[in-house]
């Protein structure tokens, strides 16, 4: 069914609970119910509501990004894609094209996997997750979103119906990368999402990091940004700040790497994105 | 509500205006295939991983076998059997023919939409572009490296004729 109404959503998922599946891009719900991963007695398209397909940018309010909007939405799009480098990043590297043509940003983050490439570059922009449901709407910090591997803090008759994403002045920059053994369509090893903001003498103002795969959900690495408040931009102050976010990551080993290699690519990557971000707060 | 209740869906294959029914849970490649006929489409990994299942859903590459049936209501899809023109080969079927550019065949349909549509958007691509947008297709035989120029040649015809 395809209801075209936010309410109507929460009236279906009010009644039906756990046994109706709300479908945005359908790259993962689709397989997850056609493998038996999930049951459902009922597929809801959320497609039909504005709220959750469209997205707008203001100076004022930042980007109000739908849960349902496909990932090629933000990085082909030539304003966004500058002031919100860190999502242009991510989201280009989610699947492949034909993935990022369906997929949305608001599915990779319900999903909850800890090793989503766009929840730590969500939560390096300070996002916040706007909720619908019986009660009215709510927020929640994207950072405070996931609970565990695969669950969120939504809650009976709730849906994620938008992303609110703050407005990003002159002197912003953001950038996510992670590392993956392949060039291309694999899951993080690690991923970091770094966001500043230089002062007019061109030290850091303010950061946000965050971190993904390296613990059970994504993490904000609060000490490693405090750290570079005031300081100049400068190499030996990203490796420093990539060194304190190690300290909160409790990375497990699997197929994919060990815990140890996990600990050193948070402090490469945090490098890398701090990096990034700094250079393309520069020249925005 | 039931599960197994058909939909009738409208929708625009390659050009022409196509009604089919089609239960909720079916993917759209299995209406093409199936249902309509239209055997091009490839079921490689029915996950979403291989691509062989690509087609554009309003001009943008999708895996059909990620996508329902009941939400293609309204759309225009094009598959590998829309490409040709007629009995003229397209620049980029033509290519991957004289380039060698398949073994065993599966993955190709995949591969012509995905390329056709890379090269619509810009002909003279470069080899690290036209890598990674066709990232989401898979295959096993040709070592991917004949698919690529292939997919620069027909793109220098392409921009050639235009
Ligand atoms: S069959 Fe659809 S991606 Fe493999
Ligand atoms: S030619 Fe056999 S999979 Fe590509």
């Amino acid at each position: 069914m395809a209801p075209q109404s936010v309410s109507e959503v929460v009236a279906v998922l009010s009644e039906h609970g756990d046994r109706a599946k709300l479908l945005a891009g359908g790259t993962d719900i689709i397989v997850q119910l056609r493998e038996g991963l999930r049951e459902a007695d009922m597929v809801v398209d959320i497609k039909k509501i504005d709220a959750v397909t469209s997205f707008k940018y203001c100076d004022e309010n930042g980007l109000s990004l739908g849960a349902a909007v496909a990932c090629y939405n933000l990085y082909e799009h030539p304003q966004l894609s500058k002031l919100y480098g860190a999502l242009a990043d991510s989201t280009h590297i989610i699947g492949g094209w034909q993935i990022q043509s369906r997929a949305s940003v608001g599915g990779n983050l319900c999903n909850a996997s800890p090793a989503a490439d766009s929840i730590p570059a969500l939560i390096a922009l300070n996002a916040t997750a706007v909720i619908a449901g019986p009660s009215g709407e709510r927020s929640v910090a994207v950072e405070d979103f996931c609970t565990g591997p695969g669950r969120n803090v939504l809650e009976n008759g709730e849906f994620l119906v938008s992303l609110q994403i703050p407005a990003q002045g002159g002197n912003c920059g953001s950038a996510y990368e992670r590392f993956i053994p392949r060039n291309e369509m694999d899951i993080a090893v690690v991923g970091a999402g770094s966001w500043v903001k230089l002062a007019d003498d061109g030290t850091i103002a303010e950061a946000k990091i965050g971190l993904g795969a390296v613990a059970a959900t994504p993490l904000v690495a609060e000490a490693a940004a405090a750290s570079l408040i005031g300081k100049e931009p400068t190499e030996e102050n990203f490796a420093a700040a990539g060194e304190l976010a190690k300290q909160i990551a409790t990375p497990i080993s699997d197929m994919r790497g060990t815990d140890e290699y996990r600990m050193h690519l948070v402090g490469v990557l945090v490098k890398r994105t701090l990096t990034t971000a700094v250079e393309r707060a520069q020249s925005s | 509500m039931s599960a197994s209740k058909k939909a009738h869906v409208t929708t625009t294959i390659n050009g022409e205006s196509t009604d089919f029914l089609c239960e909720p849970r079916h993917s759209l490649l299995e209406v093409l295939r199936d249902n309509l006929g239209l055997t091009g489409s490839k079921e490689g990994c029915n996950n979403g991983n291989c691509g062989a299942c690509t087609v554009l859903l309003n001009g943008r590459p999708v895996d059909s076998c990620l996508v329902l049936g009941v939400e293609v209501e309204g759309a225009e899809i094009e598959t590998v059997e829309g490409i040709a023109c007629s009995s003229n080969l397209h620049p980029v079927q033509q290519c991957f023919l004289e380039g060698a550019a398949l073994q065993c065949g599966i993955c190709t349909p995949g591969f012509l939409v995905a390329s056709k549509a890379l090269l619509d958007k810009d002909p003279n691509a470069s080899e690290e572009t036209i890598r990674f947008d066709l990232s989401g297709n898979l295959c096993r035989c040709t070592g991917y490296d004949k698919i690529v120029r292939a997919v620069q040649a027909a793109g220098q015809q392409m921009s050639a004729e235009a």
